[in-house]
């Protein structure tokens, strides 16, 4: 590297090229790159909090103090304190964890498995197609909420079973676009241009048809971690999600409820958590879709 | 027409049939055991775990309970409640109104809400009713029901005292409720709306009619929204799925009688048959708007209507 | 001077994400009552967005009037408010676009969309304008009016839409149509059938024409003035017997060398411009046509030449009065001008390589096809490479309740043909009239639903996946749309690369990229370029690409699907000619698939034309151009415009529009378009049979 040549200066700008960071300057930035650096930061911080809340919360999750239950956001507790006398901010903190799992996770779970249906059902054809999108669509009558919800509460209350739940209920939108992908790339003339070469089925779908095929799934996916943490959320207010010391934003709501008339902040807090990162994630998302679709790209 | 009326009704059966499957499968198939549910673990024998199995007919195959589920079902038997023995059918019948008018509500003000703010933000590009338009449409999306419909209830019921917290009776119990469901349905449909109005703007037959003298109003309000809401049109019947699927968690939020909370109770205790029920009236609520929008649709695009 | 239309230096910019660009300069034009003026230029030159900003529907797309004046019939255009230009679109001005499908509104009827602009100027009542309608779409020559007023614009051919969208302009009687490319997307046929109909319509009306095209066969044909356009500026100016007796811009005088004429020479190379048309956000300074002129000087590097009169017509190049005396300017082909830019003639050490390579493969399948009837096959196949004998290709149309077929689209029915070995062998025809279907049936890439084809003596349908593969690395194909037929995620070089890699396994990385180089300077790209990807390339080098991953193998035979359609004239030639010396050099035979019958004469040795699925007439070249047989080929011949305004053609182009191939009528398939049918055409199918030469036709009454 060339670094120990060029000034500070020079090296800060050096670092800024390779990170690609365009260049920073208030006044140019339209509301919609504001709000994007809002999303980045919010997400990178929430992030932080779900890899090292102890970093970030002032106290343990699990410190119950019983002379301090229910207390307003004071100085010494700046989201208040809940009925068990424990500090909001950091059980919001370190509720953050399960939370964004859910989120991550199923959404990985659900496209890899919904890709890959899809994949198979856009790529063989014929009667495996027609066997596989017919079971989609008899899913995708079935509300996405209500399939997890079912799901959830057949395998019973655990964190895996959560994202497996979510998961599942997100596989049949993921097969459907990922087969529509498979099928329009099938007719482009590249495909053609290499089963005219003499390429095997297997390698045309290898390297020419899934590599194309693969940037709306990604751009669904990144929308959908928005409404899977939404989902995964759901169930845990509805008490199918992870019974633990550390409830996540969903249980922590739910449990919020009983004390709404008394202590707002239970509720109010967790539930904006959960509003600034999924809002974040969606802002997020749709500027990939727009980079990755320039057709889309309206600002 | 591509499809006959009686082409799509007989599909839509096929689904129905499909979905009871499904649910089905989910209940029976993935572990958990309704009857260890019914009874008190400490206290029971396996004998009587037998027993109760035996009563709720959990011993034989599901395929075996299914065909009989299926055949009493056509004989309009909905089977009894596996926690109270109550007849399932009367129990969904007496609350499905509340919760159809809920869904009802807010889908309404979803489609109207979202089709409005999603032209108004298309033709008035990166003006501040687009601002606005998009920040409810993310809001709208982003939002986590529950806790809407608690800062509802926070500023309304509790601080400002205008609307009932609770209750499932009167038009009043039902503003908040819908209001709540409403903005995540108008928030996907401002969304795509926005969208669609943009893409029509820019196709080719805009600039024909420009070059015809017609002014922009014209242009905008005839041709361009009516092109952008064919799509939007398939997209309400996805909506009223959604807004039907969110009662089950707004009408715990809302402590509404409806059939969102019952399918909650009952998925959570193993209730297969009143589970089984709810998802049938549900699917078929769903499938009836779809056919309804299958059809309006029709009408509103010429393409689809004399394609043959 | 009763100008109609004045434009005075006017400049248009575009916002655009990498700033403001320059889309036209300076341009001046003027259009008399009356007149019709044709604008030429390729793409990129400016033509398009000329025509849409004397409308001002620039505004609507970013663009500005950054300078000069539009004066349409006394009244200043460039400044005026939108509101006050709505009263005069549609009313004193009208347009006419390309793509008849995508001007129309698709969920309004036809008929409301004319009815429309007569009542937004206030012409008639409701009643009236319904009438007006329904006459007008007769005048256009449209069947059934009254039907087709109730008609949505799906339910209407792209010829039919596009004589409503002629009808739709005149509604208001405008005094000025401007027509941008209005037969662009049509076929040779229906483009006839149109510029006919707008030149009755010119005199009817009394209105004067601004026609927008590419095509100079069309402005010779239908123009009074020329105007060429390039890079954004007018380069030419002149009356259309003065521009095509004698261009004076080395610009135009490319354009007309480099498209084919019926009387052109089959054996010369086709001039070609060298390069390609440079991009609006890198012109380059002093004349813009100067890195691809032949007569460049350093002036011409320095300084912009003004559009300035001589011999009594306008041109925008210092040396035109001197270039128009020189020798030099009639030579087609000297040496400076040949296509040199680009192409990097491989020495012959390495040619002689490929050769030995082709020659040892060659070998290796002698060895081991050792059964007896190979022997046989191979002497047969130095005559004929393909044999063709009864293929059909029908497609089921689905429906109803279980999805069963219901009726067949017959796309190729009952061909007959052989292609032999060395020769090109072009197939013509319509849209719709399954050429490109048999192309891809004849490589196997969809089945045939009757019918056998051999290669070689080998029957294609016969071989298993593996033999079929094998068989493959023979035949390749080049495509229409050079931009869709490569992977946009792979370098250059892997596509290229990818036939080695499949047939080729022993292939090492270094060796396949030293292949791959080769081939690169072969089709006349740099092999620097090796890591680049597609979309950093123009339209014409990624056709040479799919030219060299075609002839990677050394295949010994390419079918060329509409492989110069899409490219600009100038660029077509420079392919074209690479085509021809790939031939040469590789003994490639050629099966050339295209729907412009000049180019398809000039590269083919014979042709073959097609309607409806069915093989109608085939030919050598010379002798199909110079004595059509059967009745639809005189047709499609004389439906070409020629680039020479003295030659005025005689209308016998065809009438109606191709009939579905869902329905084809029975007997000749082409009783219902034919001036000569009879009862006979209508109920036998005539069989091919020889009339001359070498020459077959399927028709009862051949001409002559």
């Amino acid at each position: 590297m060339k670094e120990a040549a060029v000034s500070s200066g020079g090296l800060s700008l050096a670092r800024r090229r390779l990170l690609r960071l365009p260049h920073f300057n208030i006044s140019k930035l339209s509301a919609s790159d504001l709000f994007v650096y809002g999303a980045a930061i919010a997400v990178a911080l929430i992030l932080l909090c779900a890899i090292a809340p102890q970093w970030l919360a002032p106290y343990s999750p699990t410190a119950m103090q019983a002379d301090q239950v229910l207390l307003h956001p004071n100085w010494s507790h700046p989201l208040g304190t809940d009925y068990f006398g424990r500090d909001v901010l950091s059980v919001v903190v370190y509720g953050s964890r399960d939370s964004l799992i859910i989120g991550f996770v199923s959404v990985l779970v659900g496209s890899l498995t919904g890709g890959l249906i899809g994949a198979l059902a856009g790529y063989a054809g014929g009667i495996i197609d027609t066997i596989l999108m017919r079971i989609v669509d008899v899913l995708m009558t079935i509300p996405g909420v209500l399939l997890a919800l079912a799901i959830a509460a057949a395998l019973g209350p655990s964190l895996t079973n959560v994202v497996l739940a979510v998961a599942a209920a997100t596989v049949p939108g993921y097969a459907r676009v990922m087969r529509g992908q498979i099928m329009s790339m099938k007719a482009r003339p590249f495909i053609t241009a290499s089963r005219s070469i003499g390429a095997t089925g297997p390698v045309i779908f290898w390297r020419h048809v899934l590599p194309n095929s693969l940037s709306p799934m990604f751009v669904m996916a990144a929308i959908g971690i928005g409404s899977s943490i939404l989902t995964g959320a759901g169930l845990s207010f509805l008490g199918l999600g992870t019974i633990k010391e550390i409830p996540d934003w969903g249980a922590l709501l739910s449990q919020g409820r009983g004390y709404l008339t008394v202590a707002w902040w239970i509720c109010t807090f967790p539930g904006l958590a959960i509003t600034v990162f999924v809002l974040s994630v969606n802002i997020l998302g749709d500027r990939v879709r727009d980079r990755l679709d320039p057709k889309r790209s309206r600002g | 027409m591509g499809k006959s009326v009686f082409v799509r009704i007989y599909t839509s059966l096929l689904v129905l049939v499909g979905a009871l499957i499904v649910v089905f499968i989910i209940m029976n198939v993935l572990p958990g055991d309704p009857a260890l549910m019914m009874l008190d673990p400490a206290e029971s024998t396996p004998e009587m775990i037998a027993t109760m199995r035996h009563q709720l007919g959990l011993d034989r195959p599901f395929y075996v309970r299914f065909a009989e589920y299926f055949v009493n079902l056509l004989h309009g038997d909905f089977g009894n409640s596996m926690v109270n023995s109550d007849p399932v059918l009367p129990k969904i019948i007496k609350h499905f109104p509340a919760t159809l008018a809920l869904t009802a509500m807010s889908s309404a003000i979803a489609v109207v809400i979202g089709i409005v703010l999603g032209v108004l933000s298309a033709l008035h590009r990166n003006k501040p009713i687009d601002l606005l338009a998009r920040l409810i449409g993310l809001f709208g999306i982003s939002m986590p029901t529950f806790w809407s419909g608690i800062l509802l209830i926070l500023i309304f019921s509790v601080q400002l005292g205008w609307l009932p917290a609770m209750g499932s009776t009167g038009f009043k119990s039902l503003i908040m409720p819908s209001l709540t469901l409403g903005l995540v349905g108008a928030g996907f449909i401002v969304r795509m709306v926005r969208t669609s109005m943009l893409d029509v703007i820019n196709e080719s037959f805009i600039v024909t009619l420009r070059s015809k003298g017609l002014s922009e109003r014209v242009i905008m309000y005839q041709h361009a929204l009516r092109n952008a809401l064919i799509p939007a049109i398939t997209m309400i019947g996805m909506i009223v799925g959604e807004m039907l699927a969110g009662t089950v968690v707004i009408e715990t939020v809302f402590s509404r009688q409806g059939i969102g909370r019952i399918i909650a109770d009952a998925i959570m205790a193993k209730d297969l048959p009143v589970v089984q029920g709810v998802v049938f009236f549900s699917a078929v609520v769903y499938i009836i708007v779809n056919l309804l929008v299958d059809l309006s649709y029709s009408f509103i695009d010429p393409r689809v209507r004399r394609a043959s | 001077m009763s100008q109609l239309l004045a434009i005075d230096r006017l400049s248009v910019d575009f916002t655009t994400a990498k700033g403001r660009l320059r889309a036209i300069s300076d341009v001046s034009l003027h259009l008399e009552a009356g007149e019709t003026v044709c604008l030429v230029g390729e793409s990129g030159s400016g033509k398009t967005i000329t025509s849409k900003s004397i409308m001002r529907l620039i505004d609507y797309e970013n663009g500005v009037i950054s300078g000069g004046s539009i004066v349409l019939d006394g009244e200043e255009l460039s400044t005026m408010p939108q509101s006050e230009l709505r009263a005069l679109r549609g009313r004193k001005m009208a347009m006419v676009f390309q793509e008849p499908m995508a001007a129309f509104d698709p969920v309004f009827t036809v008929g409301s969309q004319i009815i429309e602009v007569i009542l937004r100027h206030k012409q008639r009542n409701k009643a009236g304008a319904w009438e007006h309608a329904v006459h007008l779409l007769r005048r256009v020559g449209i069947p059934e009016p009254e039907v087709r007023m109730k008609q949505y614009p799906n339910e209407l051919s792209g010829g039919m839409l596009q004589r409503a969208m002629i009808a739709m302009a005149l509604a208001c009687g405008p005094e000025l149509l401007i027509a941008d490319e209005p037969t662009t997307a049509l076929d040779v046929t229906i483009q006839a059938q149109i510029l006919h109909l707008l030149q009755e319509l010119k005199q009817e009306f009394n209105m004067a024409i601004l026609l927008v095209t590419h095509d100079m066969g069309i402005a010779a044909e239908m123009a009074d003035r020329v105007i060429v356009m390039y890079a954004g500026q007018v380069v030419e100016q002149a009356t259309a017997v003065q521009l095509f007796e004698q261009p004076h811009h080395p610009y135009t005088r490319g354009l007309l060398q480099s498209i084919t004429t019926m009387d052109s020479d089959r054996n010369a190379r086709l001039y070609a411009i060298q390069g390609s048309i440079p991009n609006l956000s890198e012109l380059p300074g002093g004349c813009r046509f100067h890195p691809r002129c032949p007569f460049a000087t350093e002036q011409c590097l320095a300084e912009t030449p003004p559009l300035a009169e001589v011999n009594g017509r306008l041109s925008a190049c210092w040396h035109a009065g001197r270039l128009v005396q020189s020798d030099s300017w009639y030579s087609v082909l000297s040496e400076k001008t040949a296509e040199t830019s680009e192409s990097v003639v491989p020495d012959k050490k390495q040619h002689l390589e490929v050769k030995s390579i082709a020659a040892n493969r060659l070998q290796l399948e002698v060895d081991s096809n050792t059964s007896s009837d190979s022997k046989i096959n191979e002497s047969s196949a130095s005559e004929l490479l393909f044999k063709v004998e009864g293929l059909s290709k029908h497609y089921p149309i689905r429906g109803g309740l279980l999805n069963r077929s219901q009726s067949r689209i017959r796309a190729v029915d009952q061909v007959s043909f052989a292609i032999r070995q060395g020769e090109t062998f072009g197939l013509v025809g319509e849209s719709g009239s399954g050429k490109s279907t048999l192309g891809r049936v004849l490589l196997q890439l969809e089945g045939a639903t009757e019918g056998s084809v051999s290669f070689r003596g080998q029957s294609l349908s016969e071989l298993s996946g593996a033999d079929l593969r094998r068989a493959r690395r023979d035949m390749q194909i080049v495509f229409q749309d050079p931009q869709g037929s490569v992977n946009p995620r792979w370098s250059v070089g892997e596509i290229i690369g990818e036939p080695l890699r499949v047939h080729e396994k022993a292939l090492g990385g270094k060796e396949r990229r030293a292949r791959v180089e080769e081939l690169l300077e072969l089709v006349g790209l740099n092999p620097a370029w090796y890591d680049r990807y597609p979309h950093e390339f123009s339209g014409g080098q990624r056709q040479r690409i799919g030219i060299a991953r075609a002839i990677a193998l050394q295949p010994r035979f390419i079918l060329a699907d509409e492989a110069v359609s899409a490219l600009d004239v100038s660029v077509q030639a420079q392919i074209v000619n690479l085509m021809k010396d790939l031939q040469q050099r590789l003994n490639l035979t050629y099966l050339f698939i295209a729907h412009g019958l000049n180019i398809v004469r000039h590269i083919s040795d014979r042709i073959g034309v097609m309607y409806l699925g069915k093989l109608v007439e085939i030919a050598p070249s010379e002798e199909l151009f110079r004595n059509p047989a059967h009745h639809y080929t005189r047709g499609l011949i004389s439906s070409i415009p020629q680039p020479d305004p003295a030659r005025k053609r005689e209308f016998i182009a065809i009438q109606g529009e191709i009939p579905s191939p869902a329905k084809p009528p029975g007997g000749c398939r082409f009783h219902t378009r034919c001036p000569a049918a009879t009862d006979r055409c209508r109920n036998e199918e005539p069989a091919m049979r020889e009339v001359g030469t070498d020459h077959f036709t399927a028709c009862h009454y051949p001409i002559g």
